[in-house]
């Protein structure tokens, strides 16, 4: 890890940490809850990718502890701007969170994990992407909130690279993955932290 | 001028400047836990002044007393007074002069905050280093006592008494203490071994120090938690401190469940990264 990636996950961190602290205005406890879930495990990524480095990767729990982000951010998404669907996600977003504990913890030789780790991240990641961009075009949201959209592309990239690196299957080689991976980490947080903040 | 320059070369890395940094900002976290906004300069400087001062001095002490097991020990026989670069009735007296320096800055500027500055030396140089350290491995309590003493100190000076988040304050610190205590101690386990060190690894095992590495982690980041709470730290700061908590508590469990070199070497440096930050959100989540 060079010394540029440090400082790049450096500014992440403190970047997830401000959000962590100022909150965002007017929430109920839920999302609040799943806003600072999401930025707090951002923190933590970026401390322990700082102090161990790339090879915290290769942990098999990064698998689930990375889907807790798009989780927590889509369903304080859903709370806070589709009240008729709240419950219904809340309780899809247990079922999936469980099913991919399960799936990663039983040995399975089929392709039932890598279906259950694509399903849920889609529905998650479609969310973050869709929503606020839906929004800001209908003029609910100011037009930066669709930042935070751009932001849960950059999450979903990041997810997939490296998804299909840990199954070994990789969309890019290795080196270029983690080559990538602090700037990606810290323009998604940018996009989340702006997109919050203006939108 | 060059020998004054080469003195200080020698001597920088017997203050172990790293130690002294943390324990010192623990001790301006205490004081601003009470006073903040800070405008007294003139206290601040005092309180600056008086814990590098003593906080250096023992730790010159500590390291003049051991120079013959760190001489031993290959992590730190290159330091200067375990490989015969300074001479040891020298660095005895430089120690000594800086801890009675710190020691009455201290107590002119406060007579209980003097009296806290004291015994944390006490504890650290007579207590821990010269009495037990050699004997049991549990004399890294009192390690830990004279660890948080500095914190204490610096509410007391803010505060001019002693209150219940001073202790929190202060316990958060023994805790995290053995945290990295025992973590440095089971990855440099041959080398405490070699110098006849007793050690929680060497006496107890691995899995116990794990265990109590996970325990003092939880009980640790309980203390700072109630304290934080305890000065009316802001909600947001106070959220931020619970999501490095439980960085540190996952870690703590990881170190017990999953042990491997690796994940003990992450704890060891987050532990520090912890203790920093928490020392931070203390300073200006109050603000």
């Amino acid at each position: 890890m060079t010394h540029l990636d440090r400082v790049l996950l450096l500014i992440t961190g403190l970047l997830a940490a401000y959000q962590v602290v100022i909150g965002i205005d007017g929430l109920s406890t839920l999302p609040m809850i799943a806003y600072t879930i999401a930025f707090g495990i951002l923190l933590i990524a970026s401390l322990l990718l700082i102090i161990l480095g790339f090879d915290v990767l290769k942990s098999p729990i990064v698998v689930v502890v990375s889907t807790i982000i798009p989780l927590s951010l889509s369903l304080g998404l859903v709370w806070q701007h589709l009240a008729p669907v709240r419950t219904p996600y809340l309780i899809l977003i247990i079922l999936g969170f469980l099913a991919i504990i399960v799936t990663r913890t039983i040995s399975m030789h089929n392709k039932l994990p890598t279906i259950v780790l694509a399903t849920v991240h889609g529905i998650s990641g479609l969310t973050i992407v869709l929503l606020p961009i839906w929004l800001s075009l209908r003029g609910e949201m100011q037009p930066l909130y669709s930042l935070v959209g751009v932001g849960g592309a950059l999450i979903s990239i990041g997810g997939l690279l490296l998804s299909f690196l840990k199954t070994g299957k990789p969309i890019l080689s290795q080196a270029t993955v983690l080559l990538v991976l602090p700037g990606l980490l810290l323009l998604m947080t940018i996009c989340f932290v702006v997109g919050f903040m203006f939108g | 001028m060059n020998a004054i320059a080469i003195k200080l070369r020698l001597y920088a890395p017997l203050i172990k400047s790293l130690q002294t940094g943390l324990l010192v900002s623990t001790g301006l976290a205490g004081y601003m836990s009470a006073r903040c906004p800070v405008f007294n300069l003139f206290t601040m400087t005092g309180l600056l002044f008086s814990l590098v001062a003593s906080i250096s001095g023992s730790t010159i002490l500590n390291m003049w007393w051991d120079r013959d097991i760190d001489a031993k020990m290959g992590r730190t026989q290159q330091r200067p007074l375990a490989a015969g670069k300074i001479d040891p009735p020298e660095a005895f007296w430089v120690g000594l002069v800086l801890s009675l320096l710190g020691v009455g800055l201290a107590v002119s500027l406060d007579l209980l905050y003097g009296l806290i500055i004291f015994a944390g030396l006490f504890f650290d140089v007579v207590v821990y280093t010269i009495w037990l350290k050699r004997r049991t491995c549990w004399s890294i309590v009192w390690g830990g006592i004279s660890g948080g003493m500095p914190i204490l100190a610096g509410r007391v000076l803010g505060l001019g008494s002693i209150d219940e988040t001073a202790i929190l304050l202060s316990l958060g610190i023994l805790f995290w203490i053995p945290t990295h205590i025992l973590t440095f101690s089971m990855r440099y386990f041959a080398d405490y071994h070699s110098a006849g060190v007793p050690t929680f690894p060497s006496t107890y095992g691995f899995g116990f120090t794990r265990a109590t590495i996970a325990t003092s982690s939880i009980l640790a980041a309980l203390a700072m938690g109630f304290a934080a709470w305890g000065i009316g730290m802001d909600w947001g700061f106070l959220r931020l401190l619970g999501v490095l908590s439980v960085g540190l508590l996952v870690l703590a469990i990881a170190v017990t469940v999953r042990p491997s070199e690796r994940v003990s070497f992450g704890l060891f440096k987050y532990a520090s990264v912890y203790m920093l930050a928490a020392m931070i959100l203390v300073m200006i989540g109050v603000m």
